[in-house]
């Protein structure tokens, strides 16, 4: 038999004290029951948050002029989603790295979201009889991309003073071209609900991937409003928030909590730095058996003096 | 058939193995160490529990479909059994793991113990979060949004898409909870393998047989 030093935070000492009945079944047992119960009386007590989703319908009756800013922001591409990046687009620079690890980018666009057509175009093209506005999309199909930027920075520049007078969108726009029909039909469209129906059918009448109307509303003004007034941002720690006095996902605090501070909070690629420190944390968290240091702090902390205080008690008075 | 036979045959041999490691005596014991009598051993079974009472409030909430709850009363109410048991679950895990932690459960060979409790732990979160993104409510459509940005840039979001609702629903409800069962599974195991971690030795230079 080969003998080696004790590593005290390596190896554990053979048990060489007594032994105390122990009912495992029993205890298994206690411990449902009064789960159970605790569950119980917290769903009674407290029950749980259920705010309705919103839809583009009451996004866009609630709010039309943002609705229509937010439609104009998603033809000329100057919204979140028209300008993400990976997994979405291509947008040279819009990716975040991890210093020299362009992972966003090395994956590539395996979503592929182009605003102008997913979120306009198309479910315009999608509304039947509509001859003025089948008319004013054939005349934007075959304008160049010059000409179009020349309408879209007339309404872009004239939107300042946009208004829904009986529910049209009304706005004074010279050399705008078909921008202030399709502009004005979308947000008909959205209003009646139908932009909801169009934006999530894309993939046949089965659909329970909601990808497209989430990032149409997600580059609303309207969405941020709202998700303010329920503490939900990300100043407010609103990832591990849920709507009312709720706990919410507590357990994500160490998560939430690098965007409170620089440099995450004020980093282009704030989320990759926080995702990987949360992955560093986890790592060392997984390999602290192994890791020199970091498995002594246990001992050195002592805490487990007081776990264990009544074997110590023992020990001292033998 | 002769005895070296069936000795061979691999059935014969994976049962004298677990027979080897856990005879039932460890599997379901009777005894344990006097050192094992501190409130902080509740936590572990506590989180077993409650992890019984969120898969069976799943289970029912399973039954009749994700809309199910939005629009019955017994629905919501076992939604709020779910919730809850969900924070009573992630308050015992995280107590049981920094007890562990102040314990360094991971001395004596107890070290894969400790790494599959940490995954569980991380596993958990998961299975937590893509529950908050399939709840289709103003939560779930605000989380996911927000949540897109974090995920995607680590280059999983092209894969892992938290706005396709159901996507999550089907990691939520059958891929993460298999993970945290059998992961949870083998944990156990391998604390009645190798019993709960003895007290720390004061005295400094212990000699342990290899």
């Amino acid at each position: 038999m080969r003998k080696k030093s004790f590593r005290p935070d390596v190896d554990a000492p053979a048990w060489k004290g007594g032994y105390s009945p122990y009912d495992i079944i029993k205890e298994g047992t206690i411990a449902l029951v009064v789960i159970l119960v605790l569950t119980l009386i917290m769903a009674v007590v407290f029950g749980s948050p259920d705010e309705k989703a919103i839809t583009v319908k009451t996004w866009s009756n609630a709010d039309p002029i943002d609705f229509a800013t937010t439609a104009l922001s998603e033809l000329n591409g100057t919204s979140v989603s028209a300008a993400y990046g990976a997994p979405y687009n291509n947008t040279p620079g819009a990716s975040q790295t991890m210093g020299p690890l362009k992972l966003e980018q090395w994956v590539g666009v395996r979503i592929p979201i182009n605003s102008a057509k997913d979120f306009v175009i198309s479910p315009l093209k999608s509304l039947p009889d509509q001859p003025v506005l089948d008319q004013q999309l054939k005349t934007w199909s075959a304008a160049s991309t010059a000409t179009k930027n020349t309408w879209l920075k007339s309404y872009a520049k004239a939107s300042t003073n946009m208004k829904i007078v009986k529910g049209q969108v009304v706005i004074n726009a010279t050399n705008a071209g078909p921008v202030p029909v399709m502009i004005n039909d979308l947000t008909q469209m959205a209003r009646s609900g139908a932009l909801d129906q169009a934006l999530v059918t894309g993939h046949g009448f089965y659909t329970t991937d909601y990808t497209k109307p989430l990032l149409f509303l997600a580059d609303s003004q309207y969405l941020g409003d709202l998700a303010q007034k329920q503490h939900l941002t990300g100043e407010q720690w609103g990832m591990m928030n849920e709507t009312g006095s709720y706990p919410g996902q507590a357990w994500l605090w160490l998560y939430t909590f690098w965007y409170q501070i620089p440099p995450f909070n004020s980093s282009s690629s704030g989320d990759a730095l926080v995702f990987a420190t949360m992955g560093v944390l986890s790592l060392l968290l997984l390999f602290v058996p192994f890791i020199p240091g970091l498995r002594s702090v246990p001992r050195k902390l002592k805490i487990y003096r007081l776990i264990w205080r009544e074997h110590y008690r023992e020990i001292e008075k033998v | 058939m002769s005895t070296s036979e069936i000795d061979r045959q691999w059935t014969t041999r994976l049962r004298r193995r677990v027979e080897g490691k856990l005879p039932p005596e460890k599997l379901l014991p009777d005894t344990q160490p006097t050192y094992v009598s501190s409130w902080i051993y509740v936590f572990g079974i506590a989180t077993m529990c409650s992890l019984g009472v969120v898969i069976g409030t799943g289970c029912i909430l399973a039954l009749r479909g994700p809309q199910w709850w939005h629009g019955s009363d017994y629905g919501h109410f076992i939604n709020s059994m779910h919730l809850w048991s969900v924070e009573i679950f992630f308050f015992c895990m995280v107590i049981h793991l920094w007890g562990k932690f102040a314990m360094a459960a991971w001395r004596g060979g107890r070290a894969l113990t400790w790494m599959t409790g940490v995954v569980t732990f991380l596993v958990s979160i998961g299975a937590g979060f893509t529950g908050y993104v399939s709840q289709s409510n103003f939560d779930s459509q605000w989380i996911s949004t927000q949540a897109k940005d974090g995920i995607n840039s680590t280059g999983a979001g092209a894969y892992f898409n938290v706005l396709n609702m159901g996507q999550m629903l089907m990691w939520h409800i059958v891929l993460l909870p298999l993970g945290a069962i059998v992961l949870t599974g083998m944990h156990v195991l391998m604390v009645r393998i190798k019993g709960v971690v003895p007290p720390f030795e004061e005295e400094a230079e212990t000699e342990v047989a290899q």
